[in-house]
Order: structure tokens, then C-alpha cells, then sequence
């Protein structure tokens, strides 16, 4: 079986980090610790009960993966992850074997309680709120905090993995392969659009900070499941820009208009060096709520500058080690909360929000089903690539705002299906 | 021997190339053969003593004023507003002329014994003066004996402590000026007079108006029933001012009205090849133009900028009337005209004009897209009587290296016009409807134009309202050597060099197009047939 492998091999990851440095995002794989290997299917985690082989048929490229290959991912992860792994877990693919065999699924890909046989569950994953398990180096799987960081499961980039039957979500029939691939950054973007609230999002100013998938996905779910009364969008490439407006932005700005953006959409006062009065340094108000979907050091500073006090930051992009100024953050008693996968998402009392199906307790997967086939986000995978041209499927990735791209993925289906596919006939 | 008039020449194979304006900058261009190229008139005759001309003017009051000096007693309320920064093009050498106008005014209310004098510059929503433009503008001796004081004010369209509602015309218009100007026993206004839009009636009501006045005139429709705007007769935006100046008069504000129009010696000696025609230029001015064309390739724009806004003009008084305002400026037009009207036969389906680095929004200060756009589809376009120089559905070709950057000290809303509002539409119409009040109500610029030297929020609506008429009339308008980025993000296409602009032109017009080439400044305004 053809997989890509990620193995702890500090000197290639160190070569890595030093070419994304010097070349750019992306650049590094071909010196650092991914290769392709033909690589056995682990045997079954655990005794194998309730896992099932996954075949996939798109894998996506995520802006984590990317970090990690860069190697500018946090250490953190370090004690939480186990090697080799195989990446990938953004996917759609096909079950093999069991009473499942043959179905279409899409993968949550957090290795909680269940699938690790945790019993009983931590109260996260009691409550159903895989993405905060607190078990995730425990159970009877290895060290890993998802699908495609764990040894034993195998990861999405291959020609198979295992997933555990509390991970799995049947595709329907009439969703592509293009949109079904999308459920997991959806779901991502889902749980990072609504960690607010429905009530502290109904009417709120937001500003959605990045426009790849996460952003986009942010704006499209903030439009189906809430009631802001603005959404500005900061992106950089025009395509980028095109897609926030047609996901549904009210107004879109480049980085370097973004304090002027919100402030004109919040109103109120900025404040100016004195001696350029007008040269806008920092806003007096600002948003109600910003999206942080970049995760950078600049991107937090920017959140910060143009949160109103006692707004709230939710930061959707993985950050690392960041050094910023945290003084506006106290002084405007600015709350900064991290968004991270998935889980179910809460219904405000008053009913507003939380999807076309009503309100109440919802799966975040099951409204991510429900918001790539409404919102079209299928249309969002630009590329795809054999497993055999990772690199360049990988350096497109890093560069895909620029090059005009939204979602690279991978393509495991057999050539001759490759070329002739078409939404949906994979069902 | 009396100066030449304006001159239309069609253009041979022997017409040497022609200097375009090019921003800070100038660029040579050959014209197809058979183009018409349109020069100044040479620069009329200055007043022999402009300082005795004021006088006299002061004395001899046209319409049915009083001399100025009867007019004032001891005890009374005496305002004098006057023109701010924006005039003239380019700022002129010292003394200028509202030095000299202001200083005779005031020898003559220190004779009457008016003692309660205070000064006004009349902003309207334009940004406030600098000291030193004050300086200048007024001279040390006025500047020090009021400034100190309190009594060398700047119009604030957004101080309601100091703005009077007078009433509104027959055509439902608010009134609202300056309160101390309103409550003056007299109120002096004066003017300089660059172009024939300027004066008259729009003084008053322009220059010392708020928003809520100003905006029943500063719009598109106005603007897009002004033909031009700089005919007076054919202007809304002058009917409109009138009516609001018989209103001011009927209300019983007493303006005395001295303006002063300039003649065409626009620029000093080094830079005299700009005002010749150039199969006339001596040796001197072909050194002149090689050096400086030269200098400025190596020259930062930064600086450049710097350099060129460092010119004094050397503009001459050509003509200085006072009294009642409609006579005065009945007068003054006529004035205007004597120096800068060309008579031009039949309009054309390309016209084309180099764009300077100055226009009146942008003194000291940087000449950002929206106001290349005003500069060329506002001003430019509209130096005419009887037609537009380009006939409908035609293409204006500017030359204008029209750079991204913005001035935030000075164009703080301009910014965000550019960059939010432009984005989304370039219509007048439905950037006015959906936009303009926002712009004008949000705070931060009010602040900003109040206590900076910031224009007004609204500033940059009139800008592109200035540019309605061209927008409507043209078939496209296309900018050679600009920023692409900022010309699209105006609506124009950018082209890189003339030949391919007017190949882009004659996919809007027809091959073989009638071209016209605007050469100014010096000003001038064609008298289309």
C-alpha cells in the first residue's frame, strides 16, 4: 500500500524548517522526514472491535499539515502525536470489509475516549465534545490527537487507514466527492464560527481574518447558522476576496485596510500617532467578534487592534510560538479564545441560529454535512494530485491563496477514474 | 505688442513633439498627424500697481455698493473671509494677493475706526490651513496682529455654536453659514478668482456654508446638470448658490464682495518652457526642459513631490473689482474669459491632456487617484463653454502617473472611499445614495477636519461628484503610465504608453478618430462652437 510517511528524523526536519525559511512554505518537503513509502496497513488498534479499513478517495492538504512539513508546528503537539505517522485527515473514502463495507464516509478525525477504549469517557467526550478529550496520549492507542498524527491508525494520505465507528459519517448519495471532502475544515469552521454563542453572535460586528478554508468556511457557516449583523472579511488574493463575497462577507479589505475596514464598519473614533493625526494606529471601538484565521504573531496584533473592549477573539488557525503585545488585551479586557475541531454545537434559547434544521444540540459534523452541500463548498477544491506528486500537490497547498487556489486535495482514486470523474458518481 | 490669444494648431509632420504633464513630472509625446493641439493664451497684462487697483476698488464699488469706507463705522462687526489654501495653482510668490486685498481693507476700517475685526477662512468642508499657509497667504503683519488674538479664524462646518440656519431658497434649500460672518455689520469676502467657477455668489455660500447646506448643491444630480460647471449660466451648482446668495442678501447679511482674477504667468523662470508652445522654445528652454526632465528621472517621487510643491508662481493681478457681488462678478467673469477662453471649432471623439502634480485639494500634499480622477474628469473636462471638448460617447486619455498613496493627515477619508467604497461601485449615484451620509456623520473625520487638517468625510463624495458629467459622457477614460492597480480600482483602463491608448480609444470611437490634446496649465477654457 502507497503512503505517505512522516517519520521523527530531527536533521530532516530540521532541514525542512531552514528551506520553508529560505524558499518559501512548501518548499521544504523534499528534504524533510515525508516520504513515500509502500507501507504495510498497521494491524487493527485495540482488538479491533468497532474499526473499519478506510480507502480514501480525496484527501485534503490542510494549513496544520503545512506547518508541520514546514516544520514551524508547535512542540507542543510533541506528546500528543506518534511516529512514523501518515498524514491526512480531511477525507471522503470508501469503507472496506465489515457491515459498513462499500458505504461512502467522511472521518471525524479526533482519536477520543471511544476510540482509544477509554471506558468510562471523559466528560468532554461524554458530552460529546471530542475536539476537548482529555485522553488523547491514553487508551489503547498510541500518542495522537487525531487521525494522520497517530502510528496506529495510519492517516489519509494512503491507499487505506483505520477509522473507528465513532468517527465514521455516511456520505449522501447526492453529495460529491468534492463537497464531502470538505466536511472537515466545514466542521472546523463550523464550531469556530458558533464557539461564541448564537446570542453574542446575533446582531455582532465580525471580522473574519484570513480567507483560505477556514476563513471562507467561518464566513459561510457564520451565514447559515447565525445572525451577525456584518461579516468583513480580510483577504489577501482576489480570488480569495471573490469567494468571501460570494460566501457571503458583507464587505471585504486587503490586510493592510483591515483597522480602516473595521472601523468604518463599526464607527466610532481611531487613534492616531500625534503627529500624524489620521494615520490610523489602533481603533477606539472595534469589533464585536474577530475570527483570527491565520494564527500568525501579525494576525493576533491585528485581532487585538481591531476588537472593541470586552470583545472576543476566537483564534481558528493554528498558532505556535507567537510573541506579541498582550497589553491592549488587558487594558480593553479583550477575551482570546482558541477554536479546535468539533463536537456539537448549542442552540441559543431563543432559537436564532444553528442551521435550517432548527435549534437545539446538533452534531458539528452533521451540520457541516448540511452547510458544504448548502453553501456549495465543494466548489472550494481547486486541485487535485496523485499521491506520487506530493511535493507538488503540497507546494501548491502552501501557495494556494496566491495561486489562486482554495482546497488542494489528493486524488487516491485509480487513474482511469481520475481523469473522467464527475461529482457524486462515486455514491 | 498685446499678448497672443489662445491658438488652435493642427498638427504636421513638422510639429515637433508635445510636453505632457505627467504628475511630477513631464513626458514628450508626438500626436498622430492631423490632431489639434490647444495653447493658452500668453499671460494678459498685469495691473501696472495692484496695491493702487485695490484702492481704487475699494472706492469705486460696481453695482449699487457704497464705497467700502462708507460702509464702516466705529463700534461695528466687521468679518473678513477670504479664499483658503486651495488657490491659487500654485501657491504664488509672496505677497499674495488676499495680503495685499486684506491689508488695504484693513487700512481702511483702521480709518473708519473698526476696531471689532475678525478674519475667516472660508473652508467650507476643505481642511484647515497650516500656520504657515496662513502666514503666506495673509503676510506676517496680518498674521501677527490677529492670530494671537483669536481673531484669525478657520470656518468649522461642524461647530453648531457657530453656524446660523438662515432659511431655506423656493427650491427647498437649507441655508446654514457662519454665524459671526452672519451677525457682522459687514461681512468682506475676498476672492481669488483662477477659474470662472470661482466667486460670485458660491463665495458666501460655499466657503462659509456647512454640510447641511452644502449638500443640496454638492451632489450628482447638480453636477450632472452642469454644463459645465464652469459656465455659469449652464451650471446647476451656480443656480444653486445663487439662490442661496439672494436668500443670505434678503436675510440682511451685508457682503462686500472684492475679487481678484490672475493672468496666465504661472511658473518661474526655470520652468518657463511649460508656458511657451514648443516649436517656440530657445535654446534655453530645450536646456531647461533636458536638465529638469533629466533631474527628475533620478528624482524620488518623495522628493520630486517635495520639489514641485516648493514652486512659487509668480502669477500677476490682472484685474481686481468690488462692490455689490453679482455686479462684481459679472466683471470678474469677463475678466477670467479675456485670458483664458479659446475659441476651438467642433468638438472630438479622443481628447487628451497631461495631468500635473497639483490640484486644489492637494497643496503640499499628495495628488491621490481620487483626485487625478477630479483633476482631470472634474476640472479639465469641464474648462469649456457650449460644448465638451470631446463629444459624447468619446474617450478622455490622461497622462498621470497616479500612485496608490494617499495623504492620511489630509485625506483621512479619502482612504477609506478607495479602498471600501470604490471597490464596490464607481457609480455617483449609487455611492452617493448608499455611502455619502455615513462619510459625512462619522465621527472620526468630523474629529479629524475639526482639530487636524483633515478635509471633511464628505470630501471625497464631491470629489467623484465632480467627475459625474465626464462619467456620463464619456465612452471610456483611459490613464497612460498610471498605477494599474489604482486605475482600475477608479473604473479607467490603465494604458502604458499614448500609441496604446489610442489604439484602446479607437475600439470605443472607430478607427481614425478626431484626437484633441489639452495643453495646460497655464489654464485655459474652450469656447466650443
Amino acid at each position: 500500500m502507497r503512503a505517505l510517511l512522516f517519520e521523527r528524523n530531527v536533521p530532516r526536519f530540521a532541514a525542512a524548517r531552514v528551506a520553508a525559511a529560505l524558499a518559501g512554505s512548501g518548499k521544504g518537503v523534499g528534504v524533510g522526514p515525508l516520504r513515500l513509502a509502500d507501507v504495510e496497513l498497521p494491524r487493527p488498534p485495540g482488538a479491533g472491535e468497532g474499526w473499519h479499513v478506510v480507502r480514501p478517495i480525496l484527501s485534503g492538504i490542510c494549513g496544520s499539515d503545512i506547518a508541520t512539513l514546514d516544520g514551524h508546528s508547535s512542540r507542543y503537539f510533541e506528546q500528543i502525536v506518534s511516529f512514523p505517522f501518515v498524514p491526512g485527515h480531511e477525507v471522503v473514502g470508501t469503507v472496506e470489509g465489515g457491515r459498513l463495507d462499500g458505504r461512502r464516509v467522511v472521518v471525524e478525525p479526533v482519536l477520543g475516549c471511544l476510540a482509544r477504549g477509554i471506558d468510562p469517557p471523559c466528560a468532554a467526550c461524554r458530552e460529546g465534545r471530542k475536539g476537548s478529550c482529555a485522553q488523547l496520549s491514553f487508551g489503547h492507542l498510541k500518542p495522537g490527537l487525531q487521525t494522520g498524527y497517530c502510528a496506529d491508525t495510519g492517516g489519509a494520505w494512503s491507499q487505506g487507514f483505520w477509522a473507528h465507528q465513532s468517527q465514521l459519517h455516511e456520505v449522501p448519495a447526492d453529495l460529491s466527492d468534492e463537497a464531502a471532502v470538505m466536511v472537515e475544515p466545514a466542521a472546523c469552521a463550523v464550531h469556530a464560527a458558533l464557539s461564541p454563542g448564537t446570542d453574542a453572535l446575533d446582531h455582532a460586528r465580525v471580522v473574519v481574518l484570513g480567507a483560505g478554508t477556514l476563513g471562507l468556511g467561518v464566513i459561510a457557516a457564520l451565514r447559515r447558522f447565525a445572525s451577525p449583523a456584518e461579516i468583513l472579511a480580510v483577504a489577501k488574493h482576489p480570488d480569495q476576496r471573490s469567494w468571501a463575497r460570494t460566501l457571503g462577507a458583507t464587505t471585504v479589505v486587503e490586510p493592510d485596510e483591515v483597522r480602516r475596514g473595521v472601523r468604518r464598519q463599526a464607527g466610532g473614533m481611531a487613534i492616531s500617532a500625534s503627529d500624524h493625526p489620521g494615520q490610523l494606529r489602533r481603533l477606539a471601538g472595534g469589533a464585536d467578534i474577530v475570527y483570527d484565521c491565520v494564527g500568525s504573531a501579525s494576525s493576533i496584533e491585528e485581532s487585538l487592534a481591531v476588537t472593541r473592549p470586552g470583545g472576543l477573539i476566537v483564534l481558528v488557525g493554528m498558532p505556535g510560538t507567537v510573541r506579541i503585545d498582550l497589553a491592549p488585551l488587558w487594558q480593553r479586557e479583550i477575551s482570546l479564545a482558541g477554536a479546535y475541531a468539533y463536537g456539537v454545537e448549542e442552540a441559543s434559547a431563543t432559537g436564532n441560529g444553528v442551521g435550517g434544521n432548527g435549534t437545539g444540540r446538533r452534531t458539528t459534523f452533521n451540520m457541516a454535512l448540511e452547510l458544504v452541500a448548502a453553501a456549495d463548498l465543494g466548489r472550494l477544491v481547486s486541485a487535485r494530485y496523485p499521491l506520487d506528486c506530493f511535493a507538488e500537490a503540497i507546494e501548491h497547498a502552501a501557495a494556494a491563496g496566491r495561486r489562486g487556489a482554495v482546497k488542494v486535495v489528493f486524488d487516491l482514486r485509480p487513474a482511469r477514474l481520475r481523469d473522467h470523474s464527475v461529482r457524486g458518481s462515486r455514491t | 505688442m498685446s499678448p497672443r490669444p489662445g491658438l488652435v494648431l493642427e498638427v504636421d509632420r513638422s510639429t515637433p513633439d508635445t510636453l505632457f504633464w505627467h504628475g511630477e513630472s513631464f513626458r514628450m509625446e508626438r500626436l498622430p498627424v492631423g490632431s489639434r493641439i490647444i495653447y493658452p493664451a500668453e499671460s494678459v497684462a498685469p495691473l501696472a500697481d495692484p496695491d493702487a487697483a485695490i484702492r481704487h476698488a475699494l472706492d469705486n464699488p460696481l453695482g449699487d455698493s457704497p464705497p467700502l469706507r462708507a460702509l464702516l463705522q466705529p463700534g461695528m462687526r466687521l468679518t473678513i473671509a477670504f479664499d483658503d489654501v486651495s488657490l491659487p495653482l500654485p501657491p504664488m510668490k509672496a505677497p499674495d494677493v488676499r495680503q495685499r486685498v486684506i491689508e488695504a481693507v484693513l487700512d481702511v476700517a483702521a480709518e473708519a475706526g473698526v476696531d471689532d475685526v475678525v478674519l475667516v477662512a472660508a473652508l467650507a468642508l476643505h481642511r484647515r490651513m497650516t500656520d504657515d499657509e496662513l502666514r503666506h497667504a495673509l503676510g506676517r503683519r496680518v498674521f501677527d496682529a490677529f492670530a494671537p488674538h483669536g481673531l484669525l479664524t478657520q470656518h468649522d462646518a461642524e461647530d453648531p455654536s457657530n453656524l446660523v440656519h438662515l432659511g431655506a431658497t423656493d427650491e427647498g434649500e437649507d441655508v446654514e453659514i457662519n454665524k459671526r460672518a452672519a451677525e457682522s455689520d459687514l461681512l468682506v469676502y475676498v476672492n481669488i478668482n483662477l477659474v470662472p467657477m470661482d466667486g460670485g455668489h458660491k463665495s458666501v455660500a460655499t466657503g462659509l456654508a456647512s454640510y447641511r447646506s452644502l449638500r443640496h448643491h454638492h451632489n450628482v444630480r447638480t453636477m450632472q446638470h452642469s454644463r459645465s460647471f464652469m459656465d455659469q449660466h449652464r451650471s446647476e451648482l451656480h443656480s444653486s448658490n445663487w439662490r442661496m446668495g439672494r436668500l443670505i442678501r434678503d436675510a440682511g447679511v451685508k457682503v462686500f464682495q472684492i475679487e481678484t482674477t490672475l493672468n496666465n504667468n504661472t511658473f518661474p523662470d526655470q520652468f518657463g518652457f511649460l508656458q511657451k508652445r514648443e516649436w517656440e522654445w530657445s535654446w534655453r528652454d530645450r536646456a531647461g526642459y533636458l536638465a529638469t526632465a533629466r533631474a527628475l528621472e533620478r528624482t524620488p517621487a518623495t522628493l520630486a513631490r517635495s520639489i514641485f510643491h516648493s514652486i512659487r508662481s509668480p502669477h500677476e493681478m490682472s484685474s481686481v473689482q468690488a462692490g455689490e457681488v453679482e455686479a462684481v462678478h459679472e466683471r470678474t467673469t469677463a475678466n477670467i474669459y479675456r485670458q483664458q477662453l479659446v475659441q476651438v471649432s467642433g468638438q472630438t471623439d479622443v481628447l487628451t491632456m497631461g495631468l500635473p502634480y497639483i490640484c486644489p485639494y492637494n497643496v503640499n500634499s499628495i495628488m491621490n487617484p481620487i483626485l487625478v480622477a477630479c483633476l482631470g474628469l472634474g476640472y479639465f473636462f469641464n474648462m469649456y463653454r457650449g460644448k465638451p471638448l470631446v463629444r459624447e460617447g468619446g474617450v478622455l486619455i490622461m497622462r498621470h502617473p497616479t500612485p496608490w498613496a494617499f495623504n492620511p493627515v489630509h485625506h483621512p477619508s479619502y482612504i477609506d472611499f478607495f479602498e471600501q467604497v470604490l471597490a464596490e461601485t464607481t457609480d455617483p449615484a449609487e455611492l452617493e445614495a448608499k455611502y455619502e451620509e455615513s462619510f459625512a456623520t462619522d465621527p472620526w473625520y468630523i474629529h479629524l477636519y475639526r482639530t487636524g487638517n483633515a478635509y471633511h468625510g464628505v470630501h471625497p463624495f464631491y470629489m467623484w461628484y465632480w467627475c459625474a458629467h465626464a462619467l456620463q459622457h464619456l465612452g471610456a477614460v483611459i490613464v497612460v503610465g498610471g498605477d494599474r492597480r489604482a486605475v482600475r480600482r477608479l473604473g479607467f483602463k490603465p494604458a502604458s504608453t499614448l500609441s496604446d491608448a489610442l489604439e484602446m480609444a479607437s475600439d470605443v470611437v472607430g478607427p481614425d478618430p478626431s484626437i484633441t490634446h489639452v495643453h495646460m496649465p497655464p489654464i485655459l477654457m474652450a469656447d466650443v462652437e
